[in-house]
Formats: structure tokens, C-alpha cells, sequence
């Protein structure tokens, strides 16, 4: 049992590993003097002044998070009532033209997104900007909640909202009380994915944006003619060590409370984490 | 349910404060204010310092926003919506423009500072007589090489072919630049639309399939810098920059003649602030201003003057301000049509498949 | 009466959803279908879907699935077990955090870092050479595009597997033990049967994005693998012949609609 668990270990490890690897060489030469991506001359905190210095950058860096953020939580919501309707679809055939018409932004190339949604925008005559970005984000990462959010509700057995119908409940509470806490986790996975989306994008921001706004995918790729400066390196090892601070922030936070919970058993019983 | 409410109110909260933040940012940078211009411009194509020194004199508040490539930054252009008062696109952009009615023309009597630019430079056949535009920067194409990895010197387009480079070649990935290096080392024009010709460019590329490392787009400078290929086939700018990383690779522009490329300054017809603009333009001509914005991008300037203050090794360095024999060789891209243009795209997608 | 009035209220809450469909997907694909419509001069023409069918397009095609079903593949054998290991550690969702945290990080940016690592004179080639494999190429090769493709994709497979194996009960599975299943066995015959749905909604957003990958084909595969993204991406943005690009984009929307309706049949038994 020891040895196995040190494989199953190992292994995990591995897929970290990886998964960190690009990012730890960003961070790594974040500190080089020479002012490349290869050949490491000294050590040098330069770069990270010059993030510091430029306004412009870190106001693009907040503008991001504030699309990212909002877009996601929006999405999010709009996703579990989507979920819920394609779930309710009483005819398969319907389900399946929901669910493939769910994906259609999914399997479109974001050239594609970013150019339709900007001939949208400026038919309806919505000024390019914040606003135009921010419904652009929330239309583009709504499928993939939907997606996370989807197979937590179809394992979700019928009798247990029958049952809570027999009892008495209320739709809306069967909503709240029933269905929402079993698809928690869906819901969590769709928020997080529905972010990456968010803070990856560039293609459609590009397209539908204006007066100035722009959001760090945008800058970065657009400097790619010039050549990407190490300053994007201080810049990205900067957020990166900050959200780590806040996602162990909040799991010790939730794990906390959840603690503090535990006191009061019927609460969450039959809730699986 | 609750922590999920809980984890809502954070969320938004925090978003809040961050608009907030964002906001008083804004506004001490004075972003918020009427008097505005706004530029479109690749990103990191200028220098910095020179927005706020323009913006102290001037007290017109400049917004930034940059584009990532011509077809991109026309899209956005043609379909409105935007505010742009400057921009910045390539010379073959510039006709498309100009044909498409999405062009206000200069004021020079507004822009005084042209005196300065060398005459080489101006009256070009995408824009005669400067009606639209101000050249902004200039370049070649040619091919970054590496001595210590290969014998070749590339004085001829014909060592892209020599069977020592087999898999040691980058290409970047613009078909007007691949189909022509085929052209022009059969003696065509860049521009040719002869069908014949076109048909022969390609099979005399096929043949430099194997030496095809691969075809790749901004990020060439860093596969040449970190020695991934022995040759590139590239922008003079991007040679400029990738020579700065890389001290032991040379740029040369083969001397059967290549392409000629401009970024010019325009006004689109999205502009607001047209006398802004103006003096926007004329400010980016002053001899010291160039001088200046020049040493931070590391592109060959055309303004005469401005060369004339700049480091004796920048201006006699023939491989980026080469003699007038040699531009004389040199042919700036036409606009084909969108008709050719796609006929390019195609030949070039099956130079592509040819390699995969 | 009270049942009728909260009915209601939650066919008002699907609204937003179906005001998306209608605006931000049946709105673009009518436009799409429009202008596969549309030759480079604006007239109407069937031309574009007669160039689809040519070998150039077809051969795209066929490569565009195949490095999909690639992706997928590699993406689901290594997500599983992930997966399933992640669900047995003690600090089980911090963990899954973290698998997510990468994705935050600009894919520009990680690319960028791809290159140094697989580079001639990179880490990766480094320990080559130091174990006696010698150098390789490893940029610009089809392996090192699904590579970094998967690596793009295992947090969008993990994710749903992970939950669907949080929800599995454990004492399901202790009872197929105890009833003398084979470790095996209770995977084969109790864990993977109800972990489908998770399984299936990994696959599902991973392959379809998969199929319209563009970006890494250039950066990691030096246009040496050419998929259908590629195709659309330079339609829309180097030739502006939008026409063409939107053709490619109704054939993957097509295609895509065609996989729901294939999988989506085995569902019906599932439900009651």
C-alpha cells in the first residue's frame, strides 16, 4: 500500500511539475539582466521596477481583472439557468439542438467571435469599450459552464427533487435548497474555466474594444511585433504569486468556516463536497 | 448555498474596488479628460517618454491603443465604432485605405517638420505626393544568418536553396514575402501577377521544402537569437532587434532586389481631434523627437535630420540605412487586389502543405 | 396556484440563457452562413463550399480531427488517474486550485517559455545531452504540438472528472470490493460507468476546441501541422476573404453538431 502510494504521488508530482515548468522559466528569467528569454547574465530586480513605473500597464492589468471577474460571475449565473433548461428539455432531439447550439462559440476560432460580435455591436451601436468587452466575455464563457455545470444536474437523480416536491417545497426552494448545493462543484469548475476563458482571450477583446480600453492579453500579443520585454515576465510572476496568495487565502478561509459549520450536522447533510 | 453567496459578494466587491482603483488611476493620468487623442499603434512602437512629453506640450491627453497586425487594425477601422486619430499601418495597408475612402488627407502646411524627411522616402507610389501619410519608419526584407553555423553570405537569394541548409532555414509566415523570394530570385517583380511567373515561383519553392525548418511569425526573432536555424528570412526591424540579442548573427538584403517596407502615420476617418492630430504628426517629425523615438525602437528612421543626431555607428551602418544604389533595387508592395491577393494566399497555403 | 407563479418565475430565468442563444449564437451563425455565402467581391456564390471540397481542405480536415482525437485521447489518459489521485489527498481542492492556476497565465507568454525549454540549447535538450540521448529536435515536430496542446487542455479535463468521481460514493465501491472485485474490476465496473457524464463533458471541451486550435500550429509546430483554425484565422485576418473562412467555420459548426447528436443518443437510457 506504502509503494503505491508513493507512485500515485510520484505521479501527481510529475503532472505538476509540468504544469508549472513554462511558468517557472518565465519567472526564473524575469530576473535577468541580459533582457532575453535564454542566457541568464545576473540577477536583476530592473524589470519589475519598470512594471511598477508604468501606469498604462497596470491599469490594463485592473481592467482585466475587473472583465475577468465580473464576466465569469455573470456567465456563471446565466450557465446554471442554461444547464437547468437544457436539462428540463423534455424531447431528446431538442436537448441535442440546445446543447449543440451551447457549443457553437466553443468550436468557432475567436477570429470568428471577435469579428461577428463587433459587426453586432455596431449595428445596435453599443460604444466599444468596457462595456462591449465585458458582454463579449460573459457571451464567449457561458458554454463552457455550461459544460462543467451540465453533468453534475444529469447525475442529479429525479426522485431527490420529487421528493423534496412531496415534502412541500417550493420550486425556488427546491432551486436553492436541493439543486444548487448538488451542483456546487459544477458551478465552482464553470466559474474557473469560464476565467481561464476570460483571461486568455485576446482575438475578441481585440475586435470589440475601443477608446483605449484594453486588457493584458491584447497588449501582450500586440507587442509581439516589437518583441516581448522581460517586464511581461516581472509582470505575469507578479500575478501569479498574488493569486496563489489568494487562492490559499481562501481555501484556508472556506476550510475555516466550513469547520465552524460542522457544528450544525443537518446542514450539510447529504452535500457532498 | 450560503458560502456561494458569500463568495458572490466578495467577488463583486472586489471588482468594485478594483473599478475604483482603476478610475483614480485614470484620472491622474488625466485620461479622463476632454481634450483627447487617441492613437493606434503596434504595441511598444514608441517611445513612452515622447506621449507625455507631447502631452505637457501640447495639454492634449494621448490614449494608447495598440494592434497586433494591418488586417486586424483595418477590420476595426472599416467597421467603425472606434475613435482612432492617429494610426499606424504598412504601406500596402495604406493604398487599401486611401482606395477605400477611410483616410482624411494631411494638412502640410500643419505639418511643418516633413522639411525633414529624406526625399527617397516620400511621393510613393502607395500615397503620391504624400497626400494621406507621413513615413514613420522604414525597412527591408532580407535574411539574418548566422556565420558560425553556415558558410553561405546570401548576397543571393539562390543560397536559400543551397543543400547545406537542409532544415536550417525560418521563414516568416506572409505570403507576399515567401512567393517572393521565389519571384525575385527569378528576376520577377515582387508585384508580378503573371500566372506563369506565379506558377514558376512555386515550383522553384518547392524545392527549398527541405530546407524549411519552419515558417513562423513574430516570434522568429527568438528561435533566430537563441541560434534555432542558421538563417531567417525577416524584416529588417526585427533584424535590428534580434542583432541586439544576438551579437554574432549579420543581416543582408540580397542583391537581386527585395521589398521595401513602410509604417507611415495616417488619420483615419474614425478621427475626433484632426488638429490633434496634425500636430501629433509633426511633433513625431521633429528632428530630436525622432532621434529619440528611433534609439528606443531600433528601426531604420527616415528623417534626415533626425539620422544626423543619432550614434555614428546607428546612421553609417549600411545593413540598416543602405546606399541609394541598392534601394534602387528595392520595390515596396503594390496592392494586388484582393482577387491576387488570394491567389497568393493559396499558392503559399500549398508551399505550406508541401512541408507538413 | 403558488407552483404555477414560481414556474413562471423560472422560465423568466432562463430568459438571459435564451436571449444569449439568440443574440450570441443564432445571431453570428446567420452571419457566418451569409458570408460563406459571399465570394471576395461581394456576390453571391456557392464557390467557396466547391473549394472546401478540394484536397487541400479535405487533407486539413483529416488532419484537424486527427490531432483532436490525439489531444483527447492523451488529455483523458492523463486526467483520469490525475484526476482520481486528486480526489485522495488531503488537501484535495487547494490541489485542484492549482491545477488551474497555470491557465491564468497568458498563453502568449507560456508559448514563449515552450520554445526556450525545447529549444536546440534548451533545459529539455540539456538532460538529453547529459543522460546520452544527444541533441533533438523537438521544436516544430507534430509530437511537441500535441504536447503543448494537451497541456492546454488536461485542467479542462480534470475538472469535470474530478467532480464526477468527488460525487461517486465511497462506500460503493467498498462494497464492490468487499464483494471480491478485483481493483480492476471495480474500476472497469463500478467507478468509470459513473463517471461517464464527467468523462463525456471532458471530452466534449476539450475535442471540439481542439478541432479549431490555431496559434500553437505556428509556434510550436512551425506551420508544419495545419488544421482548420489555422485555415479560418488566416482567411479572416491576412486575405480578408471572409467568404472562404466562414465556409470552414459552418463546416465546423456542422461537424460539431453532428458529434452532439451522435453522443448525445446514448443519453436517453441514462436519465430514467
Amino acid at each position: 500500500m506504502r509503494k503505491k502510494n508513493g507512485i500515485s504521488n510520484l505521479y501527481l508530482v510529475l503532472v505538476f511539475a509540468v504544469l508549472y515548468a513554462p511558468i517557472l522559466y518565465l519567472m526564473y528569467y524575469s530576473f535577468n539582466s541580459g533582457g532575453t528569454m535564454h542566457d541568464f547574465e545576473s540577477f536583476t530586480l530592473d524589470h519589475y521596477k519598470e512594471v511598477f513605473a508604468d501606469t498604462r500597464l497596470i491599469i490594463i492589468v485592473i481592467n482585466t481583472l475587473v472583465i475577468a471577474l465580473l464576466s465569469s460571475t455573470i456567465a456563471t449565473v446565466i450557465a446554471v439557468f442554461g444547464s437547468l433548461a437544457i436539462q428540463n428539455m423534455r424531447r431528446a432531439r431538442f436537448k441535442n439542438t440546445l446543447l449543440s447550439l451551447n457549443n457553437v462559440l466553443i468550436v468557432s476560432p475567436d477570429v470568428i467571435i471577435g469579428a461577428s460580435f463587433l459587426i453586432l455591436f455596431t449595428l445596435v451601436g453599443i460604444k466599444l469599450g468596457f462595456a462591449s468587452v465585458l458582454i463579449s466575455h460573459v457571451a464567449f464563457s457561458i458554454p463552457i459552464a455550461v459544460l462543467m455545470i451540465l453533468p453534475r444536474l444529469q447525475e442529479m437523480s429525479p426522485t431527490l427533487i420529487d421528493a423534496a416536491r412531496d415534502l412541500g417545497a417550493s420550486r425556488r426552494d427546491v432551486l436553492t435548497k436541493v439543486i444548487l448545493p448538488f451542483i456546487r462543484p459544477g458551478i465552482f469548475s464553470g466559474f474557473f474555466m469560464a476565467l481561464t476563458y476570460s483571461l486568455d482571450d485576446f482575438a475578441v477583446t481585440f475586435f470589440v474594444t475601443g477608446s483605449g480600453y484594453s486588457t493584458l492579453a491584447v497588449e501582450i500579443y500586440s507587442r509581439a511585433r516589437q518583441g516581448v520585454s522581460l517586464s511581461i515576465n516581472a509582470l505575469s510572476t507578479l500575478i501569479f504569486l498574488f493569486t496563489i496568495f489568494l487562492v490559499v487565502a481562501y481555501y484556508i478561509s472556506t476550510r475555516r468556516s466550513e469547520k465552524r459549520r460542522s457544528g450544525e450536522p443537518a446542514a450539510r447533510m447529504g452535500v457532498p463536497r | 448555498m450560503k458560502s456561494m453567496t458569500r463568495t458572490l459578494i466578495l467577488i463583486l466587491v472586489a471588482a468594485l474596488a478594483l473599478i475604483l482603483l482603476a478610475n483614480r488611476l485614470n484620472s491622474s493620468q488625466g485620461y479622463s479628460s476632454g481634450n483627447t487623442l487617441t492613437i493606434y499603434n503596434w504595441g511598444d512602437y514608441i517611445d513612452p517618454e515622447l506621449l507625455d512629453r507631447f502631452q505637457e506640450e501640447t495639454g492634449i491627453t494621448v490614449i494608447y491603443q495598440t494592434f497586433d497586425s494591418n488586417e486586424a487594425m483595418l477590420t476595426k477601422i472599416e467597421q467603425g465604432g472606434t475613435t482612432f486619430d492617429v494610426a499606424v499601418p504598412s504601406d500596402y495597408a495604406i493604398e487599401k485605405m486611401r482606395a477605400d475612402n477611410l483616410l482624411i488627407p494631411l494638412d502640410h502646411d500643419k505639418i511643418p517638420n516633413m522639411q525633414y524627411i529624406d526625399s527617397k522616402f516620400m511621393n510613393l507610389s502607395f500615397d503620391p505626393d504624400n497626400k494621406y501619410s507621413m513615413p514613420y519608419f522604414w525597412g527591408t526584407l532580407g535574411v539574418v544568418y548566422n556565420p558560425n553555423l553556415t558558410d553561405l553570405t546570401f548576397e543571393s537569394w539562390e543560397d536559400l536553396w543551397d543543400p547545406s541548409l537542409r532544415n536550417d532555414l525560418l521563414l516568416t509566415d506572409g505570403a507576399r514575402e515567401v512567393i517572393g523570394t521565389g519571384l525575385a530570385s527569378l528576376g520577377y517583380s515582387l508585384n508580378d501577377t503573371n500566372e506563369e511567373h506565379l506558377q514558376e515561383a512555386l515550383d522553384k519553392l518547392m524545392g527549398m521544402s527541405p530546407n524549411v525548418k519552419a515558417i513562423v511569425g513574430d516570434e522568429i526573432k527568438l528561435l533566430l537569437a537563441n541560434d534555432e536555424a542558421a538563417a531567417g528570412l525577416v524584416f529588417s526591424g526585427d533584424a535590428s532587434e534580434i542583432m541586439s540579442e544576438n551579437e554574432e548573427l549579420d543581416y543582408v538584403v540580397p542583391e537581386e532586389g527585395s521589398n521595401l517596407y513602410f509604417d507611415n502615420m495616417v488619420i483615419p476617418k474614425t478621427a475626433q481631434n484632426v488638429d490633434g492630430a496634425m500636430q501629433f504628426i509633426n511633433f513625431m517629425l521633429d528632428p530630436e523627437v525622432n532621434a529619440q523615438n528611433t534609439e528606443y525602437v531600433g528601426y531604420s528612421t527616415p528623417n534626415d535630420a533626425a539620422l544626423a543626431l543619432l550614434p555614428e555607428d546607428v546612421s553609417s551602418d549600411e545593413r540598416f540605412y543602405p546606399p541609394d544604389e541598392l534601394t534602387a533595387h528595392l520595390e515596396v508592395y503594390e496592392n494586388l487586389g484582393k482577387k491576387m491577393l488570394v491567389h497568393y494566399n493559396e499558392l503559399f497555403l500549398r508551399f505550406k502543405m508541401n512541408g507538413s | 396556484m403558488n407552483g404555477k407563479g414560481s414556474g413562471n418565475a423560472r422560465s423568466l430565468a432562463y430568459i438571459p440563457y435564451y436571449l444569449w442563444v439568440v443574440l450570441f449564437v443564432i445571431a453570428p451563425v446567420v452571419l457566418v452562413v451569409y458570408y460563406s455565402l459571399l465570394d471576395v467581391e461581394g456576390h453571391f456564390t456557392l464557390s467557396n463550399y466547391v473549394d472546401f471540397f478540394t484536397p487541400v481542405y479535405l487533407k486539413m480536415t483529416i488532419s484537424s480531427f486527427w490531432y483532436a482525437f490525439l489531444i483527447t485521447l492523451f488529455s483523458l489518459l492523463i486526467a483520469y488517474p490525475a484526476a482520481y489521485l486528486l480526489t485522495r489527498t488531503k488537501h484535495k481542492q487547494l490541489w485542484l486550485l492549482l491545477i488551474i492556476l497555470p491557465t491564468w497565465i497568458n498563453l502568449l507568454l507560456k508559448t514563449y517559455a515552450f520554445i526556450g525549454i525545447f529549444g536546440t540549447y534548451g533545459p529539455i535538450n540539456a538532460l538529453f545531452g547529459a543522460i546520452g540521448i544527444g541533441e533533438q529536435q523537438l521544436l516544430f515536430t507534430s509530437g511537441s504540438f500535441v504536447f503543448v496542446s494537451i497541456y492546454i487542455f488536461v485542467p479542462f479535463m480534470i475538472m469535470p472528472i474530478y467532480n464526477a468521481l468527488e460525487e461517486l460514493n465511497v462506500s460503493l465501491t467498498d462494497a464492490a470490493r468487499d464483494l471480491g472485485a478485483s481493483s480492476w474490476i471495480t474500476f472497469r465496473r463500478v467507478i468509470f460507468p459513473l463517471t461517464l457524464s464527467g468523462v463525456k463533458a471532458g471530452c466534449i471541451s476539450v475535442f471540439i476546441p481542439a478541432l479549431s486550435l490555431f496559434m500553437i500550429t505556428r509556434l510550436i509546430a512551425g506551420n508544419k501541422v495545419i488544421t482548420l483554425g489555422t485555415a479560418i484565422e488566416q482567411h479572416f485576418l491576412v486575405t480578408q476573404d471572409w467568404g472562404m473562412g466562414s465556409t470552414v467555420a459552418v463546416f465546423l459548426i456542422f461537424a460539431m453538431a453532428v458529434i452532439m447528436f451522435l453522443t448525445g443518443g446514448n443519453r436517453k437510457g441514462v436519465r430514467r
